[in-house]
């Protein structure tokens, strides 16, 4: 099927590349099928876009690239609403705010967006600890590493 | 919106399904339980609200932002 992104004109997409989202996503509850765009070469970030309309697109990037030590409890609930039966079926991505200047940009860690790669189902965990907030930072502290590589 | 009165050990029963006590009242505070089938999901307010306008402003930003990301080469 083809789909008109917002930024990259029109792409084709396989049925079986879609996500679903069937709760939408906080901010875009209306909009529940999604595809992932790589964005750059190096395959870190991915344009989460919606494939009802165009104008809704977040980057998204693997968490664990930047903080090698996030962890969370994915919880039953969540295996039961994406059908979740083995760990390899999960990924996980992270929403990143860009900002100017870049290195002002920060990534949503108290909110993953769970994938059962397997059906496509999907969903963003709010975690209810508030261990991990929705601003960390891109770019860590320490030894002017910029991120961590894939 | 439906206003109701409650002491400390008294609950609410909202549709067929969840009970919401109040645990006790403090200082201004008061302590909640809720009582819900594990499919609804609970959270504080100010929280769902957060990660809504997180999700809506990573979805506005310049493309020169991702021009400079689509530029980003393994180093």
């Amino acid at each position: 099927m083809k789909v008109e992104t917002k930024y990259f004109g029109v792409v084709e997409v396989e049925e079986n590349e879609l996500i679903h989202f069937e709760q939408g996503l906080p901010g875009f509850e209306s909009y529940r099928s999604f595809v992932l765009l790589p964005v750059d070469e190096t395959g870190v970030y991915y344009a989460l876009q919606s494939c009802e309309e165009a104008g809704v697109s977040l980057i998204v990037a693997s968490p664990y690239l930047f903080y090698k030590e996030y962890e969370f409890d994915l919880g039953k609930q969540m295996q039961l609403d994406l059908d979740i039966g083995k760990a390899v079926d999960v990924a996980v991505y992270s929403v990143v705010t860009l900002r100017e200047p870049f290195k002002e940009s920060t990534i949503n860690l108290q909110a993953p967006i769970i994938v059962n790669v397997n059906n496509g189902k999907a969903k963003q965990l709010i975690l209810a600890d508030e261990i991990y907030q929705t601003r960390h930072s891109l770019s860590q502290e320490e030894g002017g590493e910029q991120h961590a590589r894939p | 919106m439906l206003v109701l009165n409650r002491k400390a050990g008294e609950s609410i029963r909202i549709g067929d399904d969840i009970e919401l006590k109040v645990v006790s009242v403090e200082g201004g505070q008061v302590k909640l339980g809720i009582d819900a089938p594990r499919h609804v999901e609970i959270h504080r307010q100010e929280v769902y609200a957060a990660i809504q306008s997180e999700n809506t402003e990573a979805a506005t930003f310049s493309e020169n932002l991702l021009d400079l990301l689509k530029s980003s080469k393994k180093d």
